[in-house]
């Protein structure tokens, strides 16, 4: 080494270390600390008016898509069928879909990779209303969801589907749902992590029984209650 | 040659060998390959141009449990020689780069080899690699650990993140700012006249000649 530089203080060697051991308190504090930013930090970003500060990983939505590309379709060809264990099945177009009595909803959005988005305010139809519209047969026990995406699927039990939180959304914070967030039209479910939410949603069948989902079958837990599931201790949505 | 009115051409230096320049290119190309697949996967817009999530989660997690192997394999083998000095020289603070690192006070610092930046974007980037790597294990093997775990390493992984960006968009801009630096990185070789002016401490431990005197600020 140089003669100049070895009489040097190891500076670097602490530093480094330093950012280590910081690293490693982020891991062990740092789902505390994502909380405390969420609702300390997150309102603050809502308000900022070059939108720049929600690049920040603070209370923000992460777009998850399955496939190639994101998934699209006008609203004009959009269709939601609901059939399966029904006595009439539905076959209805977005028009259609809308006209049915509005349902809001404003709740924190919990994704199970730990992200939060404090107070989202969705807009839609209840899915109980629509499994009314279709009549559910007597030896249905579980409802199917499927994505227009090509590869996307989730199920929810009968009973956890006539919640009045659930809901077939297409506006989110008063927007028309855009396909990022699953538009034209979304399932909602506001007390479960948001792969119950199954986006693009093109089909809702009525079945004999639960068949796990996308995400379940590869280890996620079917019953997605957030805080009580998947080993995640969230507050409630 | 004869004529004593003409100064024979000073060599240049060598500033980094093939090994050094190989392990930076490719630690380089690494680090772009998770930067770019990273803001594909955190950034809704550009999640959404992309799309094909399941394959660039895939390239994201093999180009990060690469990012250290050119890095390894330059230090431990046998051709490591001045990579592991260029280690130790940035380890090691001389009082001169505390008073390059006061700006009030930078043109009288007398630098080694590298510079106080140099040494703190080299020191971070080195931490950020290990940190990057072990936040996003947990993050992508995460049942073996506790539960608040995986948010917490979701947590330092964002932030380290941004943090890469600052630094890579900033270690790219002084290059840019210091053409026959930049080029250094390329052919290895750098002029006397640089070394003896930037690094005037360097020149005189490669060359055995003392280098000029600082300049004044004008």
């Amino acid at each position: 080494m140089d003669n100049n530089e070895e009489r040097g203080s190891p500076v670097g060697r602490r530093v480094f270390l330093g950012l280590i051991g910081l690293g490693a308190v982020g891991v062990a504090t740092g789902s505390a600390v994502q909380g405390w930013l969420e609702r300390t930090v997150a309102p603050i970003i809502g308000r900022d008016p070059t939108g720049l500060l929600s690049l920040l990983p603070i209370g923000r939505f992460r777009i998850y898509t399955v496939t190639g590309g994101l998934p699209e379709r006008r609203r004009a060809d959009y269709r939601l069928q609901v059939r399966g264990l029904v006595d009439e099945p539905l076959d209805l177009s977005f028009a259609e879909l809308t006209s049915m009595p509005v349902t809001r909803v404003a709740r924190d959005f919990q994704c199970v990779t730990g992200w939060r988005v404090p107070d989202v305010q969705w807009a839609g139809v209840r899915l109980r209303d629509l499994l009314d519209r279709a009549g559910v047969q007597s030896d249905a026990s579980a409802v199917r969801f499927v994505s227009f995406d090509g590869a996307y699927a989730e199920s929810l039990t009968l009973e956890q589907a006539r919640r009045d939180d659930v809901l077939v959304a297409y506006e989110l914070e008063g927007q028309p749902l855009s396909s990022q967030h699953g538009g034209p039209a979304r399932l909602y479910v506001a007390p479960m992590y948001g792969y119950k939410s199954c986006k693009w949603l093109r089909e809702i069948e009525l079945t004999a029984r639960v068949e796990p989902g996308y995400w379940e079958q590869r280890g996620y837990d079917v019953d997605a209650w957030v805080g009580r599931s998947n080993g995640r201790d969230d507050s409630a949505t | 040659m004869t004529t004593a009115s003409v100064q024979p051409p000073e060599p240049d230096l060598e500033r980094f060998d093939r090994v050094e320049r190989t392990v930076h290119w490719a630690t380089a190309a690494l680090f772009f390959t998770v930067m770019f697949t990273g803001a594909a996967l955190y950034a809704g817009p550009i999640s959404a141009l992309v799309g094909r999530r399941e394959l660039v989660r895939t390239v994201h997690v093999v180009a990060g449990l690469a990012l250290p192997i050119p890095l390894l394999v330059g230090l431990l083998g046998g051709w490591g020689h001045n990579l592991r000095a260029d280690l130790g020289r940035i380890n090691r603070w001389i009082p001169d780069d505390r008073v390059w690192l006061r700006r009030r006070t930078r043109d009288r610092a007398r630098l080694a080899k590298f510079n106080a930046g140099q040494k703190l974007n080299a020191t971070f980037l080195g931490a950020a690699i290990v940190l990057m790597l072990g936040t996003g294990i947990i993050m992508r093997w995460f049942e073996p650990f506790p539960l608040s775990w995986r948010t917490g390493a979701t947590f330092v992984h964002d932030w380290v993140a941004l943090g890469v960006w600052i630094a890579v968009i900033g270690h790219i801009a002084f290059a840019i700012r210091d053409p026959e630096a930049l080029s250094s990185m390329q052919r290895g070789r750098i002029s006397a006249r640089w070394a003896r002016t930037k690094r005037p401490r360097w020149f005189e431990d490669m060359t055995g000649n003392p280098a000029e005197p600082p300049k004044t600020p004008r």
